[in-house]
């Protein structure tokens, strides 16, 4: 097992998938000579050549159109957008052409494409360079949506979303760059469309996503240690295809559930969750489904304004805690 | 006759000329019998831009369009039935129905859509030029559009992508000088919409008589030859005319009546009828072609009505590869 970086896992995924198939093929703004910004593509350009790594001017609708284009006319393209926050200068090509487009033509047309793109807060950029946009994604039919939280997740579903024949908005969190885990010898595929059990626990569960993972394990160990209340931790993973066989199997083992999302209050993906648990869980709550999410404010760049305001550990094992008292 | 377009293709052109007309009027005819729904963007005045490009272009070679894009489908080869089902919401639709008149497409015949949001399908061609540049295939890719697509952003981010990857694309611009109901001239900061921004990108300036196929054929096979060669994009400014409004909802009594006056004496159908028997092809062979025209267009008609509704299964079909639409397991 090597261990690897956040980011590493990035530029290892789509080698070992470019290495797989030529048809695969990478664009996007200083992903090809620079490596990219949050250096997650170093060394590609060097290997594969310019001709499958290429970098593009500051051009988003061009950049999501070619690779849709290509996707249509049979490559399998990787699309770069720097920030998450940038999908809103082509947010035409994503919802109203790549997602709609096959069941438009009914079925003449096959997308297998990805979209990278860096999500998130936690680094001080400011309401223009810290959303998290997941919601965004999901809720457009058409489209896949994943946000891995480790090294060893980014590299198996990026590896999946690039073979998947549909496309992948591919959302990597961008405060999770330099975390390093252990990423598995060879070849390394993961499962689009499935959530993960990461901490056992009986008393409640936490469904969290990407940098809030972590958080919510660390703030479960808390809860575990100080007060030997013990709460399993889903890292969703997976928003579509949403893995509810997981979600309802971990529900059921104590009807208390809580959601952790770094996106704004109005419509995370959490509120879908907690509705599905509702409808379909509801003869085993024990307790009403409790979101913990960042309010609904623009996120600031100061380090305090910033930091109180995306769910902490601290906030975390609070609110489980009230919850269960 | 027997110059660099010749007979067969003339011929070609006549047809593919007469098959968008007749078909565009027989929609415009279902609309006015509520047998259409919905909206249309009629192409009646500009076939002679469709006819020209699709004859210059070979098989395997793609072409992408507006929501005006009845004419551009057809003329690739997709059904009249096919089109005019779609357009009826039929299950013998194109799209089985689920696209409608605004996105039109037979990727086998390398229709490969209708784009009915301003501006989108330019990248989108380019992607597929660019698909045919990294597989060797030689094959190029024809983007329609408006004059009015000229102001949006994704029109100079896809000229710009284009040339600096030398994409082989083929970009024209039908000129009708109305942006839906707006003179074109009032909202553009130059004269040509297309031609006059064609040096910003490096490219030639060309403008051709969107109203004569022979012209339209001429500067789309160079612009075609341009790009095997490998010496990337074109962009094309031909000028043209619609006889009807922006869509169905629009009678266009905004145009002052001179201006229809003089571009109806320009009409693309009996200005290539005269060029035919000038020619000296027979009377005869230019009438039956349009009879047989007329005679495909009420056989697809009447094939249209009789197909079924779409099945109400068909809404949850493919919106994912797997056929299904499945969001969760």
């Amino acid at each position: 097992m090597a261990e690897l970086t956040y980011r590493e896992a990035v530029a290892d995924a789509i080698a070992q998938e470019m290495e797989r198939d030529d048809k695969v093929v990478f664009l996007g703004e200083d992903i090809a000579k620079a490596g990219g910004v949050f250096k997650t593509t170093v060394g590609l350009y060097d290997k594969f050549g310019p001709d499958r790594v290429r970098d593009t001017p500051i051009s988003e609708q061009a950049i999501l159109g070619a690779a849709m284009g290509a996707a249509m006319t049979g490559l399998r393209p990787i699309a770069e957008i720097m920030f998450s926050d940038f999908f809103a200068v082509c947010w035409d090509i994503v919802v109203n052409q790549i997602a709609k487009t096959r069941y438009m033509t009914g079925g003449q047309v096959t997308m297998p494409l990805v979209i990278r793109s860096a999500n998130g807060g936690g680094v001080r950029f400011g309401a223009q360079h810290s959303q998290s946009i997941e919601n965004w994604a999901m809720m457009i039919p058409g489209l896949k949506v994943i946000a891995p939280s480790t090294p060893a997740d980014v590299k198996g579903l990026l590896a999946a979303s690039i073979r998947d024949p549909d496309p992948v908005i591919f959302f990597e969190q961008k405060s999770l760059y330099g975390d390093k885990g252990e990423i598995p010898d060879g070849e390394h595929v993961d499962e689009l469309g499935t959530a993960k059990v990461v901490r056992d626990g009986t008393d409640a569960v936490i469904y969290a996503l990407a940098a809030m993972v972590p958080r919510s394990i660390k703030a479960a160990e808390r809860l575990e240690a100080d007060l030997g209340i013990r709460v399993s931790v889903v890292d969703v993973r997976s928003l579509v295809p949403l893995d509810t066989r997981t979600i309802f199997s971990e529900f059921r083992k104590s009807g208390r559930a809580f959601t952790v999302e770094e996106n704004p209050r109005l419509c995370g993906w959490g509120a879908e969750l907690s509705s599905l648990i509702t409808e379909e869980c509801f003869w085993d709550m024990d307790l009403p489904v409790t979101r913990i999410t960042t309010p609904h404010i623009p996120l600031a760049a100061a380090d305090n304004l910033e930091d109180r305001m995306i769910p902490s550990v601290d906030r975390i094992y609070e609110t489980v805690r009230a919850g269960l008292d | 006759m027997n110059d660099d377009i010749g007979e067969d293709n003339r011929l070609d052109m006549w047809r593919l000329q007469l098959e968008v007309r007749h078909l565009e009027q027989r929609a415009h005819d279902l609309f006015m019998q509520n047998l259409i729904k919905g909206t249309s963007h009629l192409a009646v005045g500009q076939e002679a831009i469709a006819a020209g490009c699709a004859t210059a272009m070979r098989p395997g070679d793609y072409s992408f369009c507006t929501y005006r894009g009845h004419a551009h489908t057809l003329v690739r080869g997709a059904s009249m039935t096919g089109v005019l089902g779609e357009l009826m919401g039929k299950e013998c639709g194109l799209l089985q129905g689920k696209g409608g008149s605004m996105h039109l497409t037979d990727v086998e015949k390398g229709a490969m859509g209708s784009y009915a949001i301003i501006g989108a399908h330019l990248p989108i061609a380019a992607g597929a030029a660019w698909a045919a540049q990294y597989n060797k295939t030689g094959a190029v890719s024809f983007c329609f559009f408006g004059d009015g697509t000229t102001n949006i952003g994704a029109f100079h981010e896809a000229l710009n992508f284009a040339v600096i990857w030398k994409l082989p694309v083929v970009f024209v611009c039908e000129n009708n000088f109305y942006m839906e109901y707006t003179p074109i001239d009032e909202v553009t900061a130059v004269e040509h919409p297309a031609a006059d921004r064609a040096g910003a990108y490096g490219l030639e300036s060309i403008i051709v008589d969107g109203n004569d196929a022979d012209a339209v054929y001429r500067v789309a096979r160079a612009a075609v030859d341009k790009a095997v060669a490998g010496d990337g994009p074109s962009l094309i400014e031909a000028e043209t005319y619609r006889h009807y409004g922006h869509s169905r909802a629009d009678p266009a009594t905004y145009r002052p009546d001179k201006e229809v006056e003089e571009w109806m004496a320009k009409d693309p159908i009996p200005m290539y009828r005269s060029r035919l028997l000038e020619f000296g092809v027979p009377e005869k062979v230019v009438g039956d072609i349009e009879k047989s025209v007329l005679k495909a267009v009420d056989d697809a008609t009447e094939e249209a009505k009789a197909s079924p509704v779409p099945r109400d299964e068909l809404a949850h079909t493919d919106v994912w590869a797997d056929g299904g639409s499945a969001w969760r397991n």
